[in-house]
């Protein structure tokens, strides 16, 4: 599995290489990712306390569970994202309309971002990161990976949460139930005969 | 977003108190999924949040062949899309609700929100200080108007949003509307105004007033209904044009239709004159092409939005071909 994922990040790298242009900028993209991450170890970007109100609610995270303050119109992506620090899930449009905050609550595939926190109370929510064991990949994951279910990738955590959702309430979905569940997350770069492609995939391993 | 209260009853008579109290000021809440929206864009800019969903009782689906359909207003629009006895008594249940949005707002949205909801038109969810918001102008009249209203329209030219009321309404569902001055049923079709009676609410709900159940009588036998609705974004959007139809019909005549419409008008749409010119029809194309040809003649379309009434004529035509054939 850790090859395979080794192979496709060389095979993309040789792709930029071969393509020409864009080299000099992705170098200077990672170059100032690793500074980034540099300074964040040194100073955790944590707004102060009285940014995040003070109602509790308590929730269970991946598994987690948290007591947390929050204001009213807080948002329960803001809420993971801001507080729980927990950044794979994305804020796109914020309005509901294109899946890049989607998690998983009670089975079911929901928008973060058009949720309050304050409706998580007692709920159990997995996101992106809940899916990772460790350093293993969920087959989900690994699907998206096998079959190159993304060009960018920015909307990919909600695409796969999404799928996480459909695999558990029906493990042997159709093309066409696929098509469905997979109808409320947008991909900007259009890559989604790949991603129904990742989706059935992830079915196959699962029931592997 | 503005900061607000955040209340949480845990009844009606309790939700209903402080809406009769506060209700100009107090958003009803429940799955969030437009009044979030609303407040996102500051449409609403209540201080006072009424959220609905800690009221228990008020979320169930049940079905028997002699008192019908009863859905309270807290079933989600994913439950009311799966339940296997909508899909075989109510088919144009089902069909509209696997048509709203997507699947995460299915799951998150409820039905008294979707009778609910607001408008979708673009001036009234942007910065515009449009009738519907108080002020003194429809910008869609002489703006661009390629969604809105070809009947019913004026002073205001909204179309309303919702699949479910028009499949309730080609059901004749009723609505059961809670107040602490006692509950009420009324027909679905009596829950919205247009805007010459009212133009800044769809609804005739007061303050106190909330949606509690949906009725719909039991089905009857040989009956058949669905719901077509044409999207400018297939995958999933609001209505530009919806149909459904309740059809009852014997080796392809139609006994007796009802037929309901969305996309069309600021509230869902009925033409009682089509439902009974229809009656003892044979079903056929040339048959129906005859009796849907001068439906909407008397449309009062905008600069943008003539190709609704076409529009509706086809999708009537093949919604009703699909039933019967």
């Amino acid at each position: 599995m850790k090859e395979e994922k080794e192979k496709k990040e060389i095979s993309r790298r040789e792709f930029l290489g071969k393509a020409g242009t864009g080299v000099a900028g992705s170098y200077f993209i990672l170059s100032s990712l690793k500074q980034a991450e540099a300074v964040a170890k040194e100073n955790p970007l944590q707004p102060p306390e009285t940014y995040f109100g003070n109602i509790q609610v308590q929730l269970t995270v991946n598994g987690v569970k948290h007591k947390v303050r929050v204001h009213t119109n807080t948002t329960l992506v803001e809420l993971l994202r801001d507080r729980l620090s927990l950044t794979g899930t994305k804020v796109v449009c914020n309005h509901g309309e294109c899946g890049g905050c989607t998690v998983v609550i009670d089975k079911k595939a929901v928008y973060s971002c058009q949720m309050l926190a304050l409706d998580a109370d007692g709920k159990d929510v997995t996101t992106i990161e809940g899916l990772l064991k460790g350093e293993e990949l969920h087959k989900v994951q690994q699907a998206f990976i096998d079959k190159d279910g993304l060009q960018c990738g920015f909307c990919t955590p909600g695409q796969i949460m999404s799928a996480y959702a459909l695999l558990l309430n029906n493990p042997d979905p159709s093309e066409e139930e696929i098509k469905t569940a997979m109808a409320g997350n947008i991909c900007r770069c259009s890559a989604y005969p790949k991603i129904k492609e990742s989706v059935a995939e992830a079915a196959r391993l699962l029931k592997a | 977003m503005t900061d607000f209260d955040y209340i949480q009853p845990t009844t009606l008579q309790e939700a209903s108190k402080v809406l009769s109290s506060d209700g100009i000021n107090t958003l009803i809440y429940a799955g969030g999924t437009d009044a979030l929206s609303l407040l996102k864009n500051d449409i609403y800019k209540q201080h006072k949040v009424l959220n609905l969903k800690k009221i228990e009782g008020l979320n169930y689906i049940s079905f028997d062949k002699t008192n019908g359909l009863r859905i309270g207003a807290l079933a989600t629009i994913s439950e009311i899309g799966s339940s296997p006895e909508i899909k075989e008594n109510y088919n144009i249940i089902h069909e509209a609700a696997n048509e709203i949005a997507s699947p995460q707002l299915r799951n998150m949205g409820t039905l008294g929100g979707n009778l609910c909801q607001r408008p979708r038109c673009w001036y009234y969810r942007e910065d515009f200080d449009c009738i519907r918001k108080g002020g003194g102008e429809c910008f869609a009249y002489e703006g661009r108007n390629k969604f809105h209203c070809i009947v019913g329209g004026g002073p205001c030219y909204i179309v309303h949003p919702s699949d479910m009321a028009v499949a309730l309404l080609a059901l004749d569902a009723k609505v059961v509307i809670h107040s602490n001055n006692g509950e009420r049923t009324i027909p679905i079709n009596d829950l919205y105004v247009l805007p010459q009676d009212d133009p800044m609410n769809e609804t005739i709900l007061k303050p106190g007033e909330i949606v509690k159940e949906i009725q719909v009588q039991p089905p009857v036998k040989g009956i058949k209904s669905g719901y077509v609705k044409f999207k400018e974004r297939d995958t999933w959007d609001f209505a530009v044009v919806s149909v459904g139809a309740v059809i009852n019909s014997t080796n392809g005549i139609i006994n007796n239709v009802n037929i309901a419409f969305g996309g069309i008008a600021p509230k869902p749409w009925s033409e009682k004159s089509l439902n009974k010119s229809l009656s003892s029809v044979r079903i056929n194309e040339n048959e129906l092409e005859g009796k849907l040809k001068n439906l909407f003649s008397n449309a009062e379309t905008l600069s943008e939005n003539a190709y609704k009434v076409p529009l509706v004529r086809n999708l009537t035509k093949r919604l009703l071909l699909r039933l019967v054939q």
